[in-house]
């Protein structure tokens, strides 16, 4: 099947992309939200006219916050980063925006977050990501454990897990270059993205895993297997469906971001792109690489 | 035959049902909602802050002064205390809620409190913030403290006074109740009474301290130091000082709506106002919807009549779903409908893999009914396990502890275990019902796929 035979290519063109997501984060690094360094986020909107950046320079110099950033946002509003304030500091901060009450304003939310709520959260998405990793691994494992010929079912595992993380490298490359273009931030929503495509592309790779296996268990003599060949037909007989199901849910992530919330349209983004290269590895970089590995295993 | 007919009916049937319940339920749908019965009245759909627009904030709790077998109990204390205090300002549906250190998240004790509705942050942080911190503290024996005198003669009569008591175990936790009372002279004094536990507690204090003072600290500074002069069993105290009436009031309301038991600092808060949070529902139903036409299309240029049983069961499917958000109730945030949206998606990929199957054994030359059965059968392993593998991403996620993400991941997970339901029971017993077709070219092009291949 002329994916398998020219697998070499196609694994090769995922890990280049693999490595250019990898140096775009050490180059361009990621702007990191106020949900994991802390801070604080006001979004204020002015009734009649919004007054200019220098106007408001003096007066929120005056206050003594340290570093406060405005960006207009629309005709008539900032966004205002600053760090984490207390409640009387907040109080301060919306006096010298509306100039002394003489430019009235509407506050439309307010975020403020201790720097500790931040170095938590940072914890536990690690944690979750190692979690989910590993309960995969073990689930394919275990579910593939009666097709430990001629590749071990733990190596099925494994091989999932590589593609894994190459679905979530190159979504979060290309946030990376959202960052950098957009100022796109990274946020508990930006996480809940990395998990769900963790999840969610290694169940379109179990649809062409399991084909294979149908395929081997059908075979009469276990020793006969010619085993490249069996994946190249599982392939050939799968892809539709992979693709379809995958198609399935990049229709509602598209309605999601075009048509759904603000906070949720980055989130929308990128799983739109885990989803899509969690197919495009499932059938070009799955299959492949459990060939290679059991062409590099009987060379042993 | 006929019944596998009628069973595909009373399924539609049903779910009209719970789609008519949804609708009926939710006061922007029925223009009659007033007059509606009151299980409909009492379902409308929880929207989280981010929907409805007010305050979240997350407070950090001190347990440190609190044995460690307490904790939990402490905890609960602190959370129906201030519990009790919101109610006093009547804010609609406030969710207080403790959250534990564990391993997971990593952090202290951690009090979150949602206030639906409430846009100054101001006003939220005072309700709650006036919760008095009640502690009785007994004599230490502190080094005696030198009075210095100066080079100039002078005499340094400085002396930290609050370095000469030591807290107990004795706070505001075991305060039952507060009551104002005038004593003899008419003057305004407060009295106190403890709960089971307090009282013990206070009589071993006074026991232990006869002749000596015990003082009584609210919010870190002392207001009155009675001397004790006998055990008192009875857990009843009295604070008498310099009160006017007024102030005796205040203290005694104070400290009835809830003398916190442990200290607490504000982490951090979040303020959506309400203007946001219609937006940002009028957007979520927006794409649900276009996202449920497009896969609607895509069903059926696809896979023809299966692709429309599929459709079928997708509504029920939705209807179902929205009705336990109703029922169970489930907090909708922005997250959540995200989840939602998604589980739609996910919900046909079983169909998806079953049609496929189906397609192949037709190829294969079965005939419609056997396809349909061998469909089913054979396409099961891949749906159990890929299903299972959304599940487990959704579990992990739950336990990732913060509001927002379990939004999400209940939503998600809800989806992925309704969805198995739909496609596979729902769909299954439409199919053999329309079996009646038969095996005709007619019915073999409507079997057949939209596309080739």
């Amino acid at each position: 099947m002329f994916i398998i035979k020219h697998k070499k290519i196609f694994i090769g063109f995922s890990a280049t992309l693999v490595v250019l997501s990898i140096f775009a984060l050490f180059l361009f690094g990621l702007k990191v939200g106020i949900d994991f360094k802390g801070g604080a986020l006001t979004e204020i909107t002015y009734a009649t006219a919004r007054p200019t950046q220098t106007d408001l320079a003096k007066p929120l110099a005056d206050l003594n916050f340290g570093d406060i950033s405005l960006q207009p946002t629309g005709n008539l509003g900032y966004i205002v980063k600053s760090r984490d304030l207390s409640d009387a500091e907040h109080t301060l901060l919306l006096s010298a925006l509306s100039l002394g009450g003489n430019s009235t304003l509407t506050e439309l939310s307010f975020n403020s977050i201790g720097p500790s709520v931040g170095a938590e959260l940072t914890r536990q998405a690690i944690l979750a990501v190692i979690l989910i990793s590993l309960a995969i691994i073990c689930f394919i494992a275990f579910a593939f454990r009666k097709v430990s010929k001629p590749i071990s079912s733990w190596k099925y595992g494994i091989i999932a897990i590589v593609t894994l993380l190459h679905d979530v490298a190159i979504p979060v490359g290309l946030f990376v270059l959202f960052s950098h273009f957009y100022g796109a931030e990274m946020d508990t929503l930006f996480v809940v993205a990395v998990l769900t495509i963790l999840g969610l592309s290694v169940s379109d790779t179990i649809v062409i895993f399991d084909r294979i296996r149908e395929n081997l268990r059908n075979q009469a003599n276990v020793n006969k297997i010619n085993f490249s060949e069996t994946v190249g037909k599982s392939l050939e007989q799968s892809y539709v469906r992979s693709i379809c199901t995958s198609l399935t849910v990049i229709l509602v992530l598209l309605a999601l971001f075009f048509f759904g919330p603000v906070t949720t349209k980055y989130f929308a983004l990128m799983l739109t792109a885990g989803m899509f290269f969690g197919t495009y590895s499932s059938i070009f970089l799955a299959s492949p690489l459990l060939v290679w590995v059991e062409e590099w295993q009987k060379k042993k | 035959m006929w019944r596998k007919i009628v069973l595909a009916l009373i399924i539609l049937v049903l779910g009209a049902g719970v789609a008519f319940f949804v609708v009926k339920s939710e006061p922007k749908l029925n223009k009659n909602f007033a007059k509606a019965g009151s299980f409909l009245k009492e379902h409308p759909f929880r929207l989280g802050l981010d929907l409805s627009g007010g305050t979240h904030l997350i407070y950090k709790a001190d347990v440190s002064a609190v044995p460690s077998g307490q904790v939990g109990d402490s905890m609960d204390a602190l959370r129906d205390v201030i519990e009790r205090r919101i109610n006093l300002f009547g804010v609609s549906e406030p969710v207080v809620q403790v959250q534990n250190g564990g391993f997971i998240s990593g952090a202290g004790e951690e009090l979150v409190v949602d206030l639906p509705g409430v846009t100054d942050v101001k006003q939220a942080i005072a309700m709650i913030g006036q919760t008095p911190l009640l502690v009785f503290e007994t004599e230490a024996p502190a080094a005696p403290q030198k009075i210095t005198v100066g080079p100039d003669g002078k005499v340094n009569l400085n002396v930290n006074p609050q370095s000469q008591y030591a807290p107990t175990q004795l706070t505001g936790r075991y305060l039952q109740r507060a009551t104002l009372t005038f004593d003899t002279n008419n003057a305004p004094t407060v009295s106190l009474q403890f709960d089971a536990a307090g009282t013990q507690l206070f009589d071993q204090i006074t026991k232990d301290n006869v002749g000596k003072t015990v003082a009584i600290y609210l919010d870190g500074a002392p207001i009155s130091a009675p001397v004790v002069r006998e055990e008192i069993p009875n857990g009843q105290a009295v604070i008498s000082g310099t009160f006017t009436p007024m102030e005796a009031r205040t203290l005694v309301g104070r400290l009835n709506s809830g003398a916190l038991p442990v200290p607490i600092t504000l982490l951090s808060t979040q303020t959506i106002g309400a203007i946001l949070g219609d937006n940002a529902v009028a957007a979520g139903v927006k794409a649900a919807i276009i996202g449920f036409l497009l896969v609607v299309l895509f069903l059926i240029l696809l896979y023809r009549l299966p692709g429309l049983v599929a459709v079928v069961s997708l509504c029920i499917f939705i209807s179902i779903i929205l009705a336990l958000f109703k029922l169970i109730p489930v907090t909708l945030t922005a997250a959540g409908i995200a989840g939602f949206i998604i589980s739609i998606g996910i919900a046909v990929d079983a169909n998806v893999l079953i049609f496929e199957r189906m397609k192949e054994e037709l190829r294969s030359g079965h005939t419609i009914a056997d396809a349909v059965k061998l469909g089913f059968s054979r396409a099961w392993f891949s749906i159990r396990d890929s299903n299972i593998s959304n599940f487990i991403t959704a579990i992990v996620l739950f336990y990732f502890g913060s509001s927002l993400i379990q939004g999400f991941a209940l939503t998600l997970g809800m989806g992925v275990i309704v969805s198995m339901f739909s496609a596979i029971i729902i769909t299954r017993i439409f199919l053999s019902a329309l079996s009646f077709i038969g095996e005709g070219k007619v019915a073999r092009f409507l079997f057949s796929s939209g596309l080739s291949k």
